[in-house]
């Protein structure tokens, strides 16, 4: 076989390479594993691809390019949709002219997430229609399919996809680019576009005509797979768990659904008619089996403790086996650690040591909860070190309070950290308040990406850099201090300890580039003095 | 289908000694030898320093990426206190390939033990030695070819299961 038509590519490759094909003319998104890979590759494989400040930033110009005509995907993992969920409610309202697809990559079992929350629920409540590959070239085959979806119905597609979807490889046989791609063009459509109560009424039902439709189109949409198979048993499934389900139960029948929302009611009841008994075998809440039972189909849904973590081969047997017994536990494995001689190591001593009190947030910093450091005492979610730390301060007796430092990366600084620096200017606590920005000039979390605050956009080159201790003073901050962290160096630990005591508004960025892409920022920085600076 | 057809392959170590590598450079020789492949493995938390590993299953047709416990045939171990939390993957008769399957004092640049334990696998697999070749130079860096092809040679040739 010629390895040309075979392409060995992940979940998220597949992705950027069926847009490409599509004549996607814009990606945005903000990193989050496991769907950070999608607009890299794109990138690599020449479409326009950029990061955003955060995903509800990169939906909304996502949605703009989709206004104008074109096709543009957004990118995210499932607690990126939480931050993109405003727009995502109304611009199903408004519908698009060329094609929108939001792409949610999802983290069942939490491999690197702080919850496993199942973006399928999203589909129902914002009135989406969402499509679910199994392996890569069903990302690549359902990508496509999303295109003309949205382009038939004028309405974003909610793609969902899946750590074992996004990370596996899997081969895939691609189909030539497409040759006519809609180019963009303005065209008004305030009724359409201008969501005031007016507009928005007759929208909302708009967009309940379009869902009866795609609904009663996807009863014979080719998007649906029945394998016939010869025991009385029958499954329906979506995702990865047809993969799982088709290996634990080779002889059942199954109805595989691509298009899992709206679904097809009636092909599902025929289906269930056929077999003697019909179990559904899903990853994450039970959302198929609900949504069928409730139409008063008669399935069988897993045991509730199987809405925990990733399905795999043998849990869907112990499912179909009716297994309830406890699982073997999880093998211990050596967990993951901060770098040695990672800057943050040394912010988190000096914590340690003097006792704080730390509201913690997302990145590879949030690591400074385990030993030795034992240095942060909450992580919520993306920018919450800000709001959670502040109201710590509000609340707590004052002995307490001036104990409490808010500690953040710079990329999700970036993210979403800047409304709660504000929030701190303009109500501060009686005691004060002290910040710290860890910026290790990237995204490391989630391998490396660039942000606002570096200076160089997706893929490296030289762009308009936002200078975080030029914005902290902006803001009317006084006490501003920018530090290198170094292994036993007092100068952080005695800065801490001063801005504590001075029961004012504190500032400290912590700066040293991570030291796994030190070499590579160093080659970085030797082009842009060679390049010309961008003039703001 | 989980029959026989589907040979499973689990690598285990720690981030950062190539587990993820080795496992590209098998999926990749498999591709190139006609098989269908399935190859999954976790990112994000896992690349700092934590256990890290990857599954490759191959044959006519493979379904889920993962392979299930129990039924892998190979286990590629890339540091010895990663035995334990991998060897339940293992089925009975699997076979468990070491760090000391080759000796490391042989190898041109010790970073390479991965190719050369795949070198060690290399020769209980049914895939060509010419896919093996075209799949290390392929995933891997030019400046790096002699290097890992020594690497490979070594476990190919000298390697004990």
């Amino acid at each position: 076989m010629s390895s040309s038509e075979r392409l060995l590519l992940s979940g998220d490759e597949a992705i950027a390479l069926a847009a490409r094909h599509a004549g996607v003319a814009l990606g945005a998104g903000y990193p989050g594993t496991p769907s950070t890979e999608i607009l890299e590759e794109f990138s690599r494989l020449g479409g326009r691809a950029q990061w955003s400040p955060n995903e509800k930033v990169a939906l909304e110009v996502a949605i703009g390019a989709a206004f104008a005509g074109a096709r543009a995907i957004a990118t995210m993992k499932h607690v990126g949709l939480n931050v993109a969920a405003d727009p995502l409610f109304t611009v199903a309202y408004t519908g698009v002219s060329g094609a929108l697809v939001v792409i949610s990559a999802d983290d069942p079992g939490m491999a690197s997430s702080q919850n496993e929350q199942d973006n399928r629920h999203y589909a129902v409540a914002a009135g989406l229609p969402m499509v679910e590959p199994s392996d890569s070239q069903e990302a690549y085959d359902l990508f496509l399919a999303a295109v003309e979806i949205s382009e038939q119905w004028h309405l974003p597609v909610l793609y969902r996809v899946t750590t074992r979807v996004c990370h596996s490889r899997t081969i895939v046989a691609p189909r030539p680019p497409a040759d006519a791609v809609p180019k963009a063009d303005y065209r008004r459509d305030v009724r359409g576009r201008v969501m005031i109560p007016a507009h928005a009424r007759p929208a909302h039902r708009r967009l309940r005509e379009k869902l009866a439709a795609i609904a009663a189109w996807n009863e014979t949409s080719p998007l649906n797979q029945h394998v016939v198979g010869s025991s009385p048993l029958g499954i329906i499934t979506s995702g990865v768990a047809f993969m799982h389900a088709r290996e634990a139960a080779p002889d059942a029948s199954v109805l595989k659904l691509g298009l899992t929302h709206p679904l097809p009611f009636e092909k599902i009841a025929r289906f269930v008619e056929e077999v003697e008994q019909c179990m559904v075998i899903e990853e994450g809440d039970p959302y198929l089996a609900e949504a069928i039972r409730a139409r008063g189909i008669v399935v069988e849904a897993k045991p509730e403790m199987f809405r925990f973590g990733e399905l795999n081969v043998n849990r869907v047997r112990r499912i179909l086996a009716g297994d309830i017994s406890p699982e073997p536990p999880p093998q211990p494995g050596k967990p993951p650690q901060l770098c040695e001689g990672c800057a943050h190591r040394s912010v988190f001593e000096a914590l340690h040591k003097l006792e704080c009190i730390v509201s913690g947030d997302i990145g590879c910093y949030t690591l400074g909860v385990l030993p030795p450091f034992d240095a942060m005492d909450t992580c919520v979610c993306m920018g919450a070190s800000l709001g959670v730390g502040l109201g710590l301060r509000h609340t707590l007796p004052p002995e307490q309070a001036r104990r409490v430092v808010s500690v953040i990366g710079d990329s999700t600084f970036m993210h979403s950290g800047i409304p709660g620096l504000v929030e701190m200017v303009y109500n501060p606590p009686a005691t004060g308040h002290v910040v710290i920005i860890l910026d290790n000039s990237t995204t490391a979390m989630t391998g490396h990406q660039e942000h606002p605050g570096t200076g160089r956009s997706l893929d490296h080159e030289v762009t308009n850099k936002i200078v975080f201790e030029d914005l902290a003073r902006a803001l009317g901050i006084r006490r501003v201090h920018v530090v290198e962290p170094r292994p036993g160096s007092e100068e952080l630990e005695r800065l801490i300890s001063e801005s504590l005591a001075s029961g004012e508004l504190c500032l400290i960025i912590a700066r040293r580039p991570c030291i796994l892409i030190a070499k590579q920022l160093r080659e970085y920085e030797k082009c842009a003095t060679v390049c010309e600076p961008v003039e703001v | 289908m989980s029959d026989s057809s589907v040979t499973n392959v689990v690598f285990g170590g720690l981030g950062g000694q190539g587990v993820l590598k080795a496992s590209d450079i098998l999926a990749d020789a498999v591709v190139r030898a006609g098989f269908d492949v399935k190859k999954s493995e976790l990112h994000g938390m896992s690349q700092r320093g934590g256990s890290v590993s990857s599954d490759v299953r191959f044959g006519t047709r493979v379904l889920s990426p993962m392979v299930p416990a129990g039924e892998a045939d190979f286990l590629v171990i890339l540091t010895a206190d990663q035995v334990e939390p991998n060897r339940h993957v293992l089925r009975a008769e699997g076979k468990l390939i070491l760090p000391d399957a080759v000796s490391v004092e042989l190898l041109l640049n010790r970073k390479s033990l991965n190719v050369a334990l795949l070198g060690v696998l290399s020769r209980q697999l049914p895939i060509a030695e010419e896919h093996w070749l075209a799949a290390l130079r392929a995933n891997l860096a030019e400046k790096l070819h002699a290097v890992n092809l020594q690497a490979f040679n070594l476990g190919r040739n000298s390697g004990k299961i």
